[in-house]
């Protein structure tokens, strides 16, 4: 008869299990050591601390994460999302400034480019068959080229624009007492994770990462959902740019965004979602994202300078990436079996 | 007649690209073809070069190392430091550049190796690495002086009525150095093998593990070099120098004619996608365009490319 796991093992299971448990400990070394860290205080009905200042400037690692997480599932990988945010905040800087569009209109504009950019790297792996490093490694050369011709090679800032304070309002501004960007990234992340999982969908996106030939045999249009996931991923980096952009109130097409592709990839794998496909995990991949930022926050809290702080980082990278890897996850499991 | 082996198409492709590019660069501007065009695209971006050569080795061998932006800009500090805030002597400071560069090559190369972990993830915490310790030597720029630097500086090689830089010399060199390691050496026989078909050059007892932690070694000491050429070319050391140039680098080699699966690609063809990517750069300098025209051209070429080596592999199987 087989005996159900313990209740232990089966949260060791849990793909979200090891994010968490590096994210609490975390936490904790930061109870310990700063814990002015969990002080949070309302001012003028805004509510402020170290915490909330995690989850606002994580919010653009936690969108990206979103949609590097579907396309990580369907055993592809997307690097150009950085390129995409610097393009996507320069066609929204450029138009805040010439244009006298409405900043409503501007929005689902740049958006619009953003999916353009996606369908793009959607059809180099579709139709043309490329590997998905090597197509979308081509948007990643050549869109922070692009992003630098629309803004003619110079930074484009609209503080000063009358009609930015609305658009502004999506990197700095406050609802329900929290910062915009909370509300933005989770609600995008409770809007994903609905349609993935109440739906057929998220399974289709898991068959086709385990082995798309099956998934093929058994009738699911791999073609439509890969590119599917590559405008998805490509959505949230407009997305990621905007928020960039209205929080910076400018388009530095130099800086914007940059490596930010390297961290949702690093976030998605952390939360448990491999790079090789099949099943994936979006709550992981947000605490991934929430992990990294924290991570980040606490380096600087502890007095590590912002330029340096990569060291580290990429040490918990390798690290991690160490732990998950094929060789060690064999010899792990053999000590488990003494 | 032979048959030309389908393998040399991109390189053929490459070499017709980058004619038609000089050829159209020359009737536009008067005075561009002239041997001093050609020996200043060598002399000033011979740091690409040489970390393309390195690049060619891993592509190669059917891998991608995205730590060498990073790596280049740490040597130019570190090297930077060493000379002007410790006095050492450039050559010995140079020596622990390429000493640190190759470490990290080989450490980059087990962790892939050993340890079965994607290259691109393992060079991408490589990039942030080489990038934090390149801030960690210094945050500011370091200027050289040192009389070592100057008689380089001075240094030139005439060849007819223009001359090659000691950067330029350096980077020929290494581009002989692996035209020989590839074609004439059992070593060079076995990336193409492990580049081919890993597992049948494993299956042929071929020292699979042994060549690609070499490989990557190897691609320390180029990035290391290549670094060594920005500081001759500067005089400067910045943490900041080489800011994603890795993207650069594999464009080179790409245009080039290496597939970016591996095994498919000759040093020479990335010596012509050197010379393309110099004179797109080169071009919009004299037609007075914005550099960024001239990254959006190479991503056209780079995707023009990959979809014709998609085309060639089709043909073969």
């Amino acid at each position: 008869m087989q005996t159900k796991p313990s209740i232990l093992i089966r949260i060791k299971r849990l793909p979200v299990s090891w994010p968490l448990v590096s994210l609490l400990l975390l936490l904790l070394i930061n109870l310990l050591f700063i814990p002015s860290f969990f002080a949070l205080e309302i001012r003028d009905g805004q509510l402020y601390g170290s915490l909330v200042d995690v989850l606002h400037r994580g919010s653009i690692g936690m969108i990206l994460a979103l949609g590097m997480t579907l396309v990580v599932a369907t055993g592809g990988v997307d690097l150009s999302v950085g390129s995409v945010m610097a393009i996507t905040g320069a066609i929204a800087a450029l138009l805040l400034t010439v244009s006298t569009l409405s900043t409503l209109l501007i929005i689902p504009i740049a958006l619009i480019v953003a999916l353009l950019a996606g369908w793009i790297n959607g059809l180099l792996v579709t139709r043309a068959g490329l590997q998905p490093i090597v197509a979308t490694l081509i948007l990643m050369v050549s869109g922070r080229g692009i992003a630098r011709f629309i803004t003619g090679e110079k930074v484009i800032g609209f503080g000063a624009e009358q009609q930015a304070e609305t658009f502004s309002f999506i990197g700095n501004g406050t609802l329900f007492g929290l910062p915009f960007t909370i509300t933005l990234a989770s609600s995008l992340f409770i809007a994903t994770l609905w349609i993935v999982r109440k739906t057929a969908l998220g399974l289709f996106i898991e068959a086709l990462g385990t082995n798309e030939k099956a998934s093929y045999a058994t009738g699911i249009q791999a073609q439509r959902i890969k590119i599917g996931v590559y405008l998805f991923a490509a959505f949230c980096a407009g997305i990621a740019g905007l928020v960039d952009t209205a929080n910076i109130q400018a388009a530095d097409t130099v800086n914007a965004g940059i490596f930010t592709e390297l961290d949702a990839i690093f976030a998605v794998v952390v939360g448990g979602t491999a790079l090789t496909g099949g099943r994936f995990s979006l709550t992981g991949s947000l605490i991934g994202a929430i992990l990294l930022q924290t991570l980040l926050t606490t380096l600087y809290t502890f007095g590590v300078a912002a330029d340096t702080a990569p060291i580290p980082k990429a040490l918990v990278i390798l690290t991690v990436c160490l732990i998950q890897s094929e060789p060690i996850q064999k010899r792990l499991q053999k000590w488990r079996c003494i | 007649m032979k048959r030309i082996p389908v393998n040399i198409y991109p390189v053929l492709a490459t070499a017709a690209v980058f004619f038609i590019l000089f050829a159209t660069a020359s009737l536009m501007f008067p005075g561009f073809c002239s041997l001093y065009v050609v020996t200043d695209l060598f002399s000033e971006n011979a740091f690409l070069g040489i970390a393309a050569l390195g690049m060619t080795l891993v592509i190669l061998s059917g891998g991608i190392d995205l730590s060498v932006g990073s790596l280049i800009g740490f040597t130019t500090i570190f090297t930077a430091r060493c000379i002007t805030d410790f006095q050492l002597h450039p050559l010995l400071a140079w020596l622990l550049a390429i000493l640190i560069g190759v470490a990290f090559g080989a450490l980059m190369g087990t962790l892939i190796v050993r340890f079965k972990m994607p290259p691109f993830l393992v060079t991408l915490g490589g990039l942030f690495l080489a990038r934090g310790m390149a801030f960690a030597v210094k945050k500011e720029s370091i200027q050289i002086h040192h009389s070592f630097y100057e008689t380089l500086d001075n240094f030139r090689l005439p060849i007819a009525h223009a001359e090659l830089t000691f950067p330029a010399i350096l980077f020929i060199l290494l581009l002989l150095r692996l035209i020989w390691l590839l074609h004439y050496t059992p070593f060079g026989r076995a990336i193409y093998a492990i580049g081919g078909n890993e597992h049948s050059a494993r299956l042929m007892g071929l020292p699979v593990d042994r060549s690609l932690i070499m490989v990557y070694t190897l691609n320390g000491l180029f990035a290391a070099i290549a670094g060594i050429a920005m500081t001759l070319y500067m005089d400067s050391g910045n943490p900041t120098n080489a800011l994603a140039l890795e993207l650069d680098v594999i464009a080179v080699v790409v245009i080039g004619g290496t597939l970016l699966s591996g095994g498919v690609g000759y040093a020479l063809g990335t010596l012509l996608g050197f010379l393309i990517h110099t004179t797109i750069y080169q071009i919009t300098y004299f037609a007075n365009l914005p550099a960024s025209l001239g990254s959006i051209t190479i991503g056209l070429l780079l995707l023009l490319f990959i979809l014709l080596q998609r085309g060639l592999s089709r043909i073969r199987h």
